[in-house]
């Protein structure tokens, strides 16, 4: 019997959250690499529409854990429902990708299974026998393979943009779902969520700028947020800002490009003073162009930039400033 | 309100990196600083103590080096500060730091206990929902507000792209606190002159080891990660760089 590969997606109000295209890309590839056999599941409650798009793809079977309880989202539902899931099926690998929900929960499973999570993974390497996950550690200046040293079931989370989405390949006939009923004791959800809801009316959709100039903590003051501002005005572009400069207030929220904020993919992104954090980077490494300025030559932003100056901002922007006026009058 | 709040020592944020012989790990020789979104949870449990009454205590785990955080968290006002104290915490992955720190805790009565949602060196984002799991305890993460009422706590959770989200729980809890929640204060002279005589309880390695098992994950090897990305370094003056950006935006970018 080969090992089976357990990998979890996620809903919300019966739609599944796309990220989870990316898991099962991944998923997929250690299946085909370990010749290990994939299942998903999808939990929740009604999510019988969700499974059978994820059974879609080419895998060998789709779970949909179903309890009222599941609905809306807890970490102690979905724990109690996932703890007995995976006891009885006995995976030897559990993938999820590695959203705010996951980080819930996950970390409550893996204890509670008395198990190892590998978390927030940007791939993985088949070493002979062994199975390394690869996360990136010190905010990017370094990676780490790192194995398990421990029974089954593995459990790792994949960051976003780990794998492609869009490479998940289709199945040649839909995969078989089959409806598990959860068992939620009474109590044993102890928190009780509301809906969730956007803080204050979007005022810029940053998602449609072309262009976008965006300042982390090496703008150093509030007041030269200004020279970033001349140079999107000239490029045409948007102002954003990396979470520090919105939590000091300098910008507002809807400003922010990360993990927290926006994600955006625009034709030029410019980052002035943002070392690259990797919760900033999850929200822009999909743009077509970056340029990077930054002091430090040793800043993880330049391992994603197309082109970078290792410089003092304050000198660099100003006379580039001029020239783009220049570029586009002349 | 009894608030423990589990604070780590990482190396700071510009301070150059170097891996050790083994390559395993980074060479200590380096400057090291609060985790960030530690410090905001303090603040937040300073907050906490400072419109509802109780106490603060802080707690570490690391070697002699990270007494620093403490002292500078009972100079900002926490009451007291536990410190496992032992070069050998520094390779405990998640599942033992909880483990530790839950058995050096296990005499106490906590209504609240709060972490940083993550590290800035390890940024696993795991001990304090491991924490709230081992104690039996409800937990949320990722918290920007928390307001006191009756039977219980009301917190907010942030979630991805500007979405929020309000969750009603008992206590006691454990929290994940997100950075930004709050602004930091600085200690003030008094609050260092103070902090010297507030009590400081060392927990050794021994005393704690019955209630941890070897690591389950193992770090392979840590490495520079090898670029993918092909990038154009420029410099010279900043006029001249400005030029051949121009010239870059206009001819590659495409935006000029």
């Amino acid at each position: 019997m080969p090992n089976t590969i357990l990998a979890i997606v996620e809903q919300r109000e019966g739609k599944l959250n796309r990220v989870s295209w990316e898991t099962i890309t991944g998923a997929q590839a250690i299946a085909a690499e370990t010749g290990w056999t994939l299942e998903a599941a999808v939990v929740g409650s009604g999510v019988g529409t969700v499974a059978g798009e994820v059974a879609t793809k080419k895998l060998a079977k789709v779970y949909a854990i179903e309890a009222a309880q599941l609905e809306p989202y807890t970490p102690d539902g979905y724990v109690a429902a996932l703890k007995s899931f995976i006891s009885e099926c006995k995976p030897q690998l559990v993938l999820m990708p590695h959203t705010y929900q996951v980080r819930d929960f996950a970390p409550k499973l893996a204890t509670a299974l008395g198990r190892a999570l590998i978390s927030d993974c940007i791939g993985y390497k088949k070493e002979g026998d062994k199975l390394l996950f690869t996360r990136q550690l010190f905010q990017g200046k370094f990676a780490a393979d790192i194995g398990f040293v421990s029974d089954a079931p593995w459990l790792a989370t994949f960051q976003t943009g780990a794998f492609r989405g869009d490479q998940v390949k289709p199945g040649d006939s839909p995969a078989a779902v089959e409806t598990v009923s959860a068992q939620i004791g009474d109590g044993a959800i102890r928190t009780r969520p509301e809906a969730p809801f956007k803080e204050a009316k979007q005022a810029v959709d940053l998602t449609q700028a072309e262009v976008i100039v965006a300042v982390g903590r090496g703008i150093k003051e509030q007041k030269n947020i200004e020279i970033a501002k001349q140079l999107a005005d000239a490029l045409g572009g948007e102002i954003a800002a990396s979470r520090p400069i919105c939590d000091a207030g300098w910008l507002p929220m809807d400003r922010q490009i990360g993990s927290s904020g926006q994600t955006v993919a625009p034709k030029l992104y410019i980052a002035l003073g943002i070392s690259g954090a990797i919760q900033h980077i999850v929200g822009m490494k999909g743009a077509r162009s970056i340029l990077a300025v930054n002091k430090d030559a040793e800043a993880p932003i330049f391992e994603i930039a197309d082109f970078g100056v290792v410089g003092n901002l304050f000198e660099v922007i100003p006379p580039l400033v001029e020239e783009v006026k220049k570029a586009k009058t002349g | 309100m009894k608030i423990l709040v589990c604070m780590k020592q990482v190396p700071q944020k510009d301070a150059p990196l170097k891996l050790n012989e083994s390559g395993t790990w980074i060479r200590e020789d380096v400057s090291y600083e609060v985790n960030e979104p530690d410090a905001y949870a303090l603040e937040e449990a300073l907050r906490q103590k400072e419109k509802h009454g109780g106490e603060v205590v802080v707690i570490t785990s690391g070697p002699a080096r990270a007494q620093q955080v403490l002292r500078e968290a009972l100079a900002k006002g926490a009451d007291r500060a536990i410190h496992l104290e032992d070069d050998k915490f520094v390779a405990l992955d998640a599942y033992n730091t909880a483990r530790a720190l839950a058995q050096a805790i296990r005499d106490e009565r906590f209504d609240l206990i709060f972490t940083g949602l993550q590290s800035d060196d390890y940024g696993f984002a795991q001990t304090g929902v491991v924490l709230a799991e081992l104690l039996g305890w409800p937990h949320a993460t990722i918290i920007m507000q928390i307001e006191k009422k009756d039977g219980g706590i009301r917190v907010k959770r942030e979630l991805e792209s500007g979405f929020f989200q309000f969750v009603d729980m008992p206590l006691p809890a454990v929290l994940t606190i997100q950075s930004g929640i709050n602004k930091l204060r600085y200690a003030t002279l008094i609050g260092i002159k103070q902090a010297k005589n507030k009590p400081l309880r060392k927990v050794t390695y021994a005393e704690v080891a019955s209630a941890l098992s070897p690591n389950l994950q193992q770090i392979q090897r840590l490495y520079i990660p090898q670029k993918t990305k092909k990038t154009e370094m420029l410099d010279g003056p900043p006029a001249e760089i400005a030029k051949k950006l121009v010239d870059k935006l206009r001819n590659d970018v495409r935006v000029l």
